[in-house]
């Protein structure tokens, strides 16, 4: 495989992780635009997603029906768990407590749920039966002087599914927020909470609704992912789910094209630092060290454009 | 009595208070109470305790979620670690006079300590310049960071320096359990917090908790006092990784200082109270020994936190202490009120 290959191969790799980051990191912006809440617990929305996917996948392939549809599932599981954090913990704290209490209840209901999940199935990886499965598409070189062409490029439909069930949320997303009656009200919420209130937009519906969408769009991501890497473990979500939020963060939080910008730049870094980063610094920094890297880009970002890329930089009145 | 009096009678009545704990701790020892088992258990209270309470004066006392804080235990478990190696390794090699292992020790701890609050004014500077949660996200990457270079560190892990391996735990660490010698590590460091916080920087950094605007208006100077507090509370988390490297068994992995145990101390001080160093004190030694006295609940330990978490949040936001701290001199000054008779209370000065 030569070096353009090897390029076309990663970055390709890259957009379709990047993807399920950006569809996760979509619902870290819109619960922060909305309530200014960074949702720790999304992360593990994806595992509750996963799990479903888990159990429901033999089924469906029992009844003969398509595996994919599981992600209805999914995404059934994730909203009502999402609304049910919403309304059973961060609702009664946001009433009563400061926005310090608040993001402590989301970093509790991220543990509840981890542990919960371990209590229920254990702590052991849980195998995920494959759900599509289509033939990888080989792109092969010349044959000059060999009995078989080589493979010059394999491309898994997967990334390609993955990336266009992704990119048609994303664009879907968007024009609910933009256009929608629904979207509109969120969008006033994420502005004014008093005056939408006054408007006679439902608040706390609004919320819910918000929280109802996230979570279903980390259902499709744990589709996505575990197609990709069939194995569901309690502890699945944090990693995935911190990545994403440094997605967030990079794209502007509370931006929703920003996430998704964000989502895709992230998966490019980590890709093209996996495969190139021990070449370019001579073996220095080996690609063990990707994660550090996603790390540090959060640490750049904020110091250098806290606002992120897409993000409003909005002063605060005295 | 003068203000400077009462925190002198504090002070002494405070060091009597310690010495009664410790003359118990070697009474424990010496009526052979303590055996290894407890000892490990006391000496994880000790390190705890150093880690929640400098963890509170990032939370409680500057205002802002710290999710990174085992990452500047990171930091001082393995800088003391691998001092305190080199320095027992060029004492065999003869290349160095040798020294008492407890200087060693103090060695290490101070480059430890050090090398914490220095990473803490680095990551602090840029971070509390900024307002809102960005203290939380930096500290979070930081400590994933931290762990994922030290896992990939060929000097820091297997038997360390020159022979190491990466992303091995580091073993051959210098032991340093002796009770004693930890307690009043761990008294003179609560203790300093202490001092801290009841400091004019305390004063200051508790007012720009409450209102900074109103604190920068009137002239104080709000980013350095929050790096300061941040990089001591690193500093103290260092100490803490220090105690915990020298704990006596002989290791210690990246895995020890992960995002979840950084979790778990914040829970703890969450638990104790944001703004209370009693508080802390109290939730690190009672979460410490709760799961050991609870194994069969080891599982479910956390579960349990959470839940409890989410119910103290909805009921008591600030913590179950507060901002309540305990003070012998008063508990005694009560006693002494109760049993003598009342008096007529003295006319008082000038005033209204």
């Amino acid at each position: 495989m030569n070096g353009l290959m090897l390029f076309i191969q990663q970055t390709i790799n890259g957009l379709r992780i990047g993807s399920i980051y950006a569809l996760i990191a979509l619902g870290y912006t819109m619960v922060y635009g909305i309530i200014r809440l960074i949702n720790f617990a999304h992360g593990d929305f994806i595992m509750v997603g996963g799990y479903t996917l888990v159990f429901t996948v033999p089924l469906l392939l029992a009844a003969g029906v398509p595996a994919w549809i599981a992600v209805v599932a999914a995404v059934i599981a994730c909203a009502v768990v999402g609304v049910l954090v919403e309304k059973l913990a961060y609702s009664p704290v946001r009433k009563r407590g400061t926005k310090m209490s608040t993001l402590i209840t989301a970093i509790a209901m991220s543990l509840f749920l981890e542990n919960l999940a371990q209590a229920l199935f254990g702590p052991n990886a849980k195998p995920v039966k494959t759900i599509f499965s289509v033939s990888p598409i080989l792109i092969y070189g010349s044959a000059e002087g060999m009995s078989e062409p080589p493979v010059l490029l394999r491309l898994d439909t997967n990334t390609f599914l993955t990336i266009f069930i992704g990119v048609a949320v994303m664009v879907g997303l968007f024009l609910f927020v933009k256009y929608t009656k629904s979207g509109q009200a969120m969008r006033a919420v994420s502005e004014d909470k008093n005056a939408a209130s006054l408007m006679g937009i439902h608040v706390n519906r609004t919320i819910s609704l918000t929280f109802a969408i996230g979570a279903g769009l980390a259902g499709v991501a744990s589709l996505m992912y575990a197609a990709q890497y069939p194995a569901v473990t309690t502890t699945m979500g944090s990693m995935l789910g911190l990545k994403a939020f440094v997605a967030a963060v990079l794209g502007g939080i509370g931006s929703i094209p920003g996430a998704m910008l964000g989502g895709i730049v992230i998966g490019i870094v980590e890709s093209l630092s996996k495969a190139y980063i021990s070449t370019v610094t001579g073996g220095i920094i080996t690609s063990a060290f990707s994660d550090a890297i996603v790390f540090s880009i959060l640490i750049i970002v904020l110091l250098v454009k806290p606002a992120g890329i897409l993000g409003k930089n909005i002063g605060e009145k005295v | 009595m003068t203000k400077r009096e009462q925190s002198l009678s504090g002070l002494i009545v405070g060091i009597i208070g310690l010495c009664v704990v410790c003359l118990a701790l070697y009474a424990a020892d010496a009526a052979g109470i303590l055996n290894d088992y407890y000892r490990g258990i006391i000496v994880q209270c000790l390190f705890t305790i150093v880690l929640v309470t400098s963890l509170n004066l990032t939370i409680g006392f500057l205002g802002q979620i710290a999710l990174g804080h085992a990452g500047f235990m990171a930091i001082g478990a393995y800088t003391s670690a691998l001092v305190t190696k080199l320095m027992g390794n060029a004492i065999k090699a003869g290349t160095m006079m040798p020294v008492a292992p407890l200087v060693q020790f103090f060695i290490g701890l101070l480059c430890g300590a050090l090398m914490a609050a220095l990473f803490g004014l680095l990551l602090g500077i840029p971070a509390l310049r900024l307002r809102g949660d960005y203290l939380a996200i930096i500290t979070l990457g930081f400590g994933e960071i931290i762990r994922v270079v030290i896992q990939n560190l060929k000097f820091a892990g297997g038997r360390g320096l020159a022979q190491g391996q990466a992303g091995q735990a580091l073993i051959g660490i210098m032991k340093m359990d002796n009770l004693y010698i930890l307690f009043w590590i761990v008294a003179l460091c609560v203790g300093l917090m202490f001092a801290f916080i009841r400091s004019k920087y305390g004063r200051a950094i508790v007012a720009i908790r409450e209102d900074d605007i109103a604190t920068g208006s009137v002239g104080v100077n709000n980013t350095f006092y929050k790096v300061l507090t941040f990089s001591l509370s690193a500093l103290f988390a260092g100490v803490a990784g220090v105690l915990f490297a020298h704990r006596g068994l002989n290791t210690i992995s990246h895995n020890d200082f992960s995002f979840l145990k950084s979790t778990e101390f914040v829970i703890m001080v969450v638990l104790g109270g944001m703004g209370s160093l009693t508080g802390s004190v109290i939730a690190a030694i009672s979460l410490s020994i709760l799961p050991e006295m609870l194994r069969s609940f080891a599982n479910y330990r956390m579960l349990v936190y959470s839940v409890l978490l989410v119910i103290i949040m909805i009921f008591r936001p600030i913590g179950l202490c507060g901002k309540y701290e305990f003070s012998l001199l008063r508990v005694i000054r009560k006693g002494i009120a109760l049993a003598s008779p009342p008096h007529k209370q003295s006319p008082s000065k000038g005033g209204i």
